[in-house]
């Protein structure tokens, strides 16, 4: 297991340097430069310009710009943000766990209705049901975001006034943050209400943002499913006479677990690409949003500081994902 | 028994607690972003002055609400001396700076505060000129403040001299910007001593309207009512900005009631809004041009009358209602009708294709082919750019010019556009910074612009000579006079085809009483109330 473990984390090293190539390249190779955009329709003098390019370091080698960027960078510096001026891994973390809360409930949502969902239609394949779930499925799946999330929001929030619009919290509950997590923190500020108004205000992000985790969860378990209940231990599990939900529960689900297990880890990019659309709908301080603002501005610090930040927490997952689907398949730790 | 007993007190503390709630009064506005940061200076955005100079501070001179007007703020009065060099500000005492969990204030506002708030935008070695990492004085430099200031000098605590190195009339109008919004310099004192000079951009202390209390980035900015306002007590005792980000979420929020107050709704929920019962929309024309500049440095539009031609051809009313869906006024002058010397008696160019057609012939264009540039962003002036270009691409059609669309990244465009050898007639606009027609006619006409925020690359010695005498002299009815000829001089040369000038609207609850909107654009909730 410690061979396998440390041959996991030597991969890292290289795909470490790589994203931070990436993320440094991504931004420049954008036209525009961050002195432009910030002067905007009034403009700036050429001698003015270089003089701010000078000032943001901007005018130095590529080569030296980059080498500063990983040293820093290795120390856990990331620059300053161009725009706020705050220094990038403070803003990354203020946001991050207004991400993290909801990636979290969204995974959840899916993977609580996903996974029986799955079950079912495989149990019951060629069925209506299976059908209807696996067309919802594709439908969800398909589903653009920014649509889904406003249909939601004038259904629920607009006509009916069951949830609310957008925002973590109802406005009157006021409280400095301790985690970051709203849900912690409301129950942590112990204002009678609060944790209440912080979960009805997850409702409908989760469920945006969860759609397409579910999506590929139900069909993954469901095709997961059908592969294991042909298995001959499966069918020599029923003629021991054990009972269905005995068969389903425990011989199949159990190995149908694997390849979902590495679906659910993989989704873990796929919330964080979603998670910008969602936060912009939602009014959602997170850091998807902050990546697009930051973007657009060309403030190469955020940019490239937030990037290599995501890509860290993705690598981070991916391995504890490898590390689990090891600990349940004994097959994986032992080859290669 | 214990049980009731508790019962009870739990009811008669929530009561207690309703109480307290219920007799603070709270507007909630949903704005469109988050600031960049609480000190205005660095920043030109307007979505970062809303949330800072505006609630937070105050200026030696103040636009008067709703118009573009100069009114005394801090300054209780001002002289300009017979040259024009010399600009007397007479303070106003007893102005209390905020008091914070952060600060306490020891002294009232006064002479060392402006001079700190100028110098530190002005002076290269001042220790406040870069306070963080990468600041620039965007607006202060963008006004060309620093060749313009030769020195602030304080005469006494009540008042200050502004030595200019030449006289320049909108000199008291920039001061009433955003970037003049006077900082404490005890504050400051106290920062620098604790080595935590940053925060003068994240806790702000002004003499503003409201105090600062909190930001939770991304989602919340908390404002009280500063209690000993220069002014009086605000009706609100507390402004709250939901950032909120999506036009039709914001409308959702206001219908909802989640907030009171929602900018920048979307043309097309319009209607909706103003059937709500239980919201008002007011309106307001912004003071901006959207346009189309030729290049009237290269042939075949170095001629007036091309230029004139093309201008016939161009069907603004169809482009007012395709682009900006009713939200907007055909534009015939280069500033907006809410601008002061804003000529009426000009005439605008007739739609009349046919005529064009001849006017081109008669002037040796035969088969001309040209490029359109189209912004590849939203902006007040020009909702939608490419759809601009295409009507304008179809009109020009029908009078024999092949037109072809081009669009680059946005500050590739406004890099690119500036060069006087540029190909082709761009698309772009401009919104007022301090209300004073200099603001557009010298910064977007006038030859010095040439290469740079000129886009029509268009110098003309009358209209060059017009308004710069206009710059020298104070007497507005002077300028006005100097100002209305420079705009029949524009109309006639033609270095543009004025589009259009968009309307503002801006949705609120019926609750809201007080708003005015700014025509500058801005967002101002001092003296807004709401009912309960």
């Amino acid at each position: 297991m410690l061979a396998f473990l440390l041959r996991r984390i030597g991969l890292i090293i290289p795909t470490f340097i790589g994203v931070t190539i990436a993320s440094f390249a991504f931004i420049r190779i954008l036209p525009g430069d961050p002195v432009l955009l910030m002067a905007g329709e009034r403009g700036t003098s050429p001698e003015r310009h270089a003089e701010l390019m000078k000032q943001f370091g901007f005018d130095r080698p590529l080569w030296e710009q980059y080498f500063d960027y990983l040293f820093s960078a290795l120390q856990g510096d990331l620059g300053n943000s161009l725009v706020t001026k705050k220094p990038v891994w403070d803003e990354f973390f203020t946001l991050f766990p207004a991400t993290m809360e909801l990636s979290f409930c969204a995974i959840l949502f899916a993977v609580i209705i996903g996974m029986p969902a799955g079950v079912f239609a495989a149990v019951k394949r060629g069925s209506w049901f299976d059908q209807t779930i696996m067309g919802t499925a594709l439908v969800g799946y398909s589903m653009p975001i920014f649509w889904w999330g406003l249909l939601l929001i004038i259904l629920f929030s607009g006509m009916l006034g069951w949830t609310p619009v957008s925002g973590r919290i109802s406005l009157l509950y006021f409280f400095p943050p301790v985690t970051g997590f709203m849900l912690v923190d409301s129950l942590l500020s112990g204002q009678k209400g609060a944790f209440a108004s912080a979960l009805s205000h997850l409702i409908l992000p989760t469920i945006v943002l969860g759609t397409i985790p579910l999506a590929v969860v139900a069909r993954q378990t469901r095709s997961a499913m059908l592969e294991v209940l042909g298995e001959d231990y499966v069918r020599t599990a029923r003629a021991k006479g054990l009972s269905p939900s005995r068969v389903i529960g425990v011989h199949a689900l159990r190995n149908a677990m694997i390849p979902v297990i590495t679906t659910i880890g993989l989704q873990v990019g796929v919330l964080l690409a979603g998670a910008i659309l969602t936060e912009t709908i939602f009014s959602w301080p997170g850091i998807g949003k902050w990546m697009v603002d930051s973007i657009f501005r060309r403030d190469y610090p955020a940019v490239q500081g937030g990037l290599l930040m995501i890509a860290a927490i993705v690598m981070l997952v991916n391995l504890i994902v490898d590390l689990l689907y090891g600990l349940i398949n004994p097959r994986i730790r032992h080859t290669r | 028994m214990k049980r009731t007993k508790l019962f009870l007190a739990t009811l008669l503390a929530t009561t207690m607690l309703a109480a307290g709630s219920a007799s603070a009064k709270t507007l909630i506005y949903c704005s469109e972003g988050s600031p960049e940061g609480f000190d205005p200076a660095p920043y030109t955005a307007g979505t970062t002055f809303d949330a800072s100079s505006k609630p937070l501070y105050n200026r030696l001179v103040e636009f008067k609400r709703g118009t573009s007007e100069v009114i005394p703020g801090l300054a209780e009065s001002w002289e300009v001396s017979e040259d024009g060099l010399t600009y007397t500000f007479k303070l106003r005492q007893g102005v209390k700076f905020h008091s914070t969990d952060y600060f306490t204030p020891t002294r009232d506002f006064n002479a060392d505060d402006v001079i700190f708030t100028f110098e530190r935008q002005l002076k290269k070695d001042h220790p406040w000129n870069q306070y963080t990492a990468g600041i620039a004085w965007e607006y202060f430099d963008g006004m060309s403040m620093p060749d313009l200031l030769a020195s602030i000098e304080k005469v006494d605590d009540h008042t200050v001299k502004f030595m200019l190195k030449r006289p320049e009339a909108p000199m008291v109008a920039n001061l009433a910007m955003d970037f003049a919004s006077i900082m404490s310099a005890e504050y400051a004192a106290k920062l620098e001593a604790d080595g935590k000079k940053e925060m003068l951009n994240q806790q702000p202390v002004g003499t503003g309207p409201f105090k600062f209390v909190a930001y939770q980035k991304d989602a919340v900015i908390r404002y009280a009512a500063h209690e000993g306002y220069w002014s009086g007590k605000q009706p609100i005792d507390d402004l709250v900005f939901a950032i909120t980000t999506d036009a039709s979420v914001r409308q959702q929020k206001l219908k909802a009631g989640e907030c009171h107050v929602a900018p920048y709704p979307n043309p097309a929920d319009l209607e909706a809004l103003k059937a709500d019962p239980n919201l008002q929309v007011m309106e307001q024309e912004g003071l901006n041009v959207g346009y189309l500049a030729y290049n009237a440095l290269q042939a075949p539009f170095d001629k007036t009358e091309v230029r004139k031609a093309l201008n016939m051809a161009i069907n603004k009313q169809a482009i007012l209602e395709a682009v900006f869906q009713g939200a907007g006024k055909i534009a015939k002058n280069p500033i907006p009708p809410t601008m002061w010397s804003y000529n009426d008696a000009i005439e605008d160019d007739p739609y009349n294709p046919e005529e064009a057609k001849k006017m081109l012939e008669a002037a040796g264009v035969k088969d001309l082919k040209m490029k359109v540039w189209a912004m590849p962003v939203q902006r007040p002036y020009n909702p939608n750019a490419r759809r601009m270009a295409e009507l304008i691409q179809a009109d020009f059609a029908k009078v024999g010019v092949e037109v072809e669309i081009v669009s680059y990244e946005w500050g590739e465009y406004l890099k690119l556009s500036k060069e006087k050898d540029r190909d082709g007639a761009i698309l772009l606009g401009w919104t007022g910074d301090n209300g004073d027609p200099d603001n557009f006619l010298a910064v977007l006409l006038g030859c010095d612009g040439v290469g740079g925020s000129n886009r029509a690359q268009w110098c003309n010695k009358e209209f060059e000579d017009l308004i710069q005498k206009a710059k020298t002299i104070s007497d507005k009815a002077e300028r006005t006079k100097l100002y209305e000829q420079a705009q029949v001089v524009f109309k006639r040369e033609a270095p543009w085809a004025t589009i259009a000038h968009s309307v503002v609207f801006m949705p609120m609850s019926k609750k809201v009483s007080g708003y005015v909107m700014d025509p500058l654009g801005g967002h101002w909730f001092d003296g807004v109330d709401i009912a309960e």
